[in-house]
């Protein structure tokens, strides 16, 4: 368990000083994988750091299995580390030593004796599934190969926590959801503890269980993922998700004010399916029963840990009271709605 | 001005030719000086470079008083011995030289100038190419734990060793360079050879087959340095 206390960290620069961490408290569960999101500049990356000391945090304390990170130095530091896997956006491999080589390196640095060294490198290149290439160097090898290193690399010690720093932000989509789903079954299966920061939603979305939002050095939300999706409370968090399932949303803000100039009395609604309701014909059954028309704008569907969501931005036309009706049918069948009309005007 | 005739330029051409006044084995022992004084003083600004490089990078933009306060005691020498021409660090050296080795001539005599000009000079070579490891890859390394001598010994060593034998080949090279001015004064060796026979008897030719063996030592050094380079780069 990962347990962060007022953590703060300061910045001195030439003139003022920049609080790049702001009283952080945060409670990483053990065995399960916990997603940091944030812009750049939100303090992620440095929150991260002051998770295996690589920064020290100026106030507060940081602490994994009762051990305080926070204020270790030195060999007793450094030994911690080695229980703390650290994967990189830009992989970090030593050019000089093959893809092997790189695996051993945490291990020679644990004094691993060589023939187990070797021994527990082979595995590990099996597990990432990049047999063939353990004499490769990293110049020959693609971004996803040299992130299945970095990763077999992290996990040499046997660590009880793995760090992401962006780890996928260098990848394009298919290598990074290979990269996710290898991260997702070294989680289940060594129980490994994973803390991601990265500022691409999908990422946290598709294997974060909990996840907590960060803007201007605070955690601004924290929480279940699922639970984040269906009520997001802070704008940063409200922006993260709708840019998520919506990547042209200023495309589609400016369909629904058109709408909305032409159709006055339409009600514009965002709805949100999970679970169940995401396979029941809800949109015909509603527009059936209460007579009114439906016009389809935008909708997506995207997965999670737990399940599947979808979203639907529609415009429901028809008597108000029917429309009102309709919209407190969908809540039955567990659909989030979310009305748009006054948030555009 | 005088026109050019074939005469001339055949006369100028025996001047170069007249093989029969080079001593061969007085061209051989030159040469063994040179390589001498050359090998034994790359080896010590190998060794006293990498040191000094290590030394700079460690302590530059560290905040600590021990480390800002060696950075510019380094710093200030490295520029010194820099700066100073070698012809006039040999001489001022000479007393210095005759207190350690008892001698102010020949081979030896000519390795504490060659090595304290030469070491800053690659030192800051060293430095360059540390600086220019990649800077995730030293925060790999120390999120797993490195200590500072594994850090020296596995990554900043390993990770910038095309710089560190790109940078002693040129080093070797203007050494080679040094070893010449070094025999005018009388280290021995080839420029001393070319200085006292070449250009005081006034024979042209010992001067051309010492400038000949220089080059061929100079070109095996480049050789030899552009193979390992290839050979070790592998990003």
């Amino acid at each position: 368990m990962i347990t962060l206390k007022d953590v703060s960290k300061e910045f001195t620069g030439k003139n003022k000083a920049v609080k790049a961490v702001d009283a952080v408290n945060l409670t990483i569960q053990s065995g399960e994988i916990f997603g940091i999101v944030g812009y750049s500049g939100a303090g992620k990356s440095t929150l991260v750091r002051m998770l295996n000391g690589l920064e020290k945090p100026t106030s507060g304390t940081v602490t994994l299995n009762d051990k305080i990170i926070s204020t270790m130095s030195g060999q007793a530091l450094r030994k911690e580390r080695r229980a703390i896997g650290m994967i990189f956006q830009h992989f970090n491999l030593l050019w000089s030593r093959t893809v092997l080589e790189n695996i051993c390196f945490p291990l020679e640095i644990a004094k691993v004796e060589k023939t187990e060294r070797i021994k527990r490198a082979k595995e590990l290149i099996e597990l990432v599934g990049l047999q063939g290439r353990e004499d490769a160097y990293p110049a020959q090898l693609s971004g996803g190969q040299k992130q299945r290193v970095g990763i077999a690399r992290a996990l040499a010690n046997e660590p009880q926590v793995l760090l992401c720093d962006e780890a996928t932000s260098a990848l394009d989509p298919q290598t990074t959801d290979d990269v996710l789903d290898l991260l997702v079954s070294i989680n289940k299966k060594m129980n490994l503890t994973i803390v991601m920061i990265t500022h691409e939603m999908h990422v946290v979305r598709k294997i974060c269980h909990r996840m907590a939002v960060m803007d201007g050095g605070k955690v601004v939300e924290e929480g279940e993922v699922l639970s984040l999706f269906k009520h997001p409370a802070h704008p940063t968090t409200k922006r993260f998700i709708r840019q998520d399932s919506d990547p042209d949303s200023e495309d589609t803000d400016e369909v629904l004010r058109e709408l909305l100039k032409t159709y006055p009395e339409g009600k514009l609604i965002r709805l949100l399916f999970h679970g169940g309701s995401a396979q029941a014909p809800v949109i015909s059954h509603v527009s059936r029963s209460f007579n009114v028309d439906v016009n389809i704008i935008q909708g997506s569907m995207q997965s999670t840990q737990e399940t599947p969501i979808g979203t639907l931005t529609i415009q429901l036309l028809g008597e108000e009271a029917a429309v009102e009706e309709a919209i407190k049918e969908f809540r039955v069948y567990r659909v989030e709605v979310e009305v748009l009309n006054d948030a555009l005007q | 001005m005088m026109p050019f005739n074939n005469g001339m330029i055949l006369s100028v051409l025996a001047d170069y030719t007249d093989f029969t006044e080079v001593r061969w084995p007085k061209v051989w022992e030159a040469t063994q000086e040179t390589i001498y004084m050359t090998a034994f003083s790359v080896s010590a600004v190998f060794i006293l470079g990498i040191l000094i490089g290590l030394l700079l990078f460690e302590s530059r933009g560290k905040e600590s008083l021990w480390a800002r306060g060696s950075y510019k005691v380094v710093s200030f020498f490295v520029n010194v011995f820099r700066s100073i021409p070698f012809l006039i660090l040999i001489v001022l050296l000479i007393p210095f030289t005759k207190a350690i080795l008892d001698s102010m001539t020949g081979p030896t005599a000519g390795l504490p100038a060659l090595i304290l000009s030469a070491a800053p000079f690659y030192g800051r070579l060293v430095e360059t190419g540390l600086r220019e490891i990649d800077k995730g890859v030293i925060e790999a390394a120390e999120a797993m734990g490195a200590s500072k001598w594994e850090m020296i010994w596995k990554v900043y060593i390993p990770e910038s060793l095309p710089s560190i034998v790109s940078g002693i080949t040129v080093t070797a090279i203007s050494l080679v360079g040094y070893t010449a001015m070094a025999g005018v004064i009388g280290a021995g060796g080839l420029g001393n050879l070319a200085y006292l026979e070449g250009f005081q008897r006034n024979q042209a030719t010992v001067t051309l087959v010492a400038t000949v063996v220089i080059l061929l030592i100079v070109f095996a050094i480049q050789f030899v340095g552009d193979i390992v380079v290839n050979k070790i780069d592998k990003r």
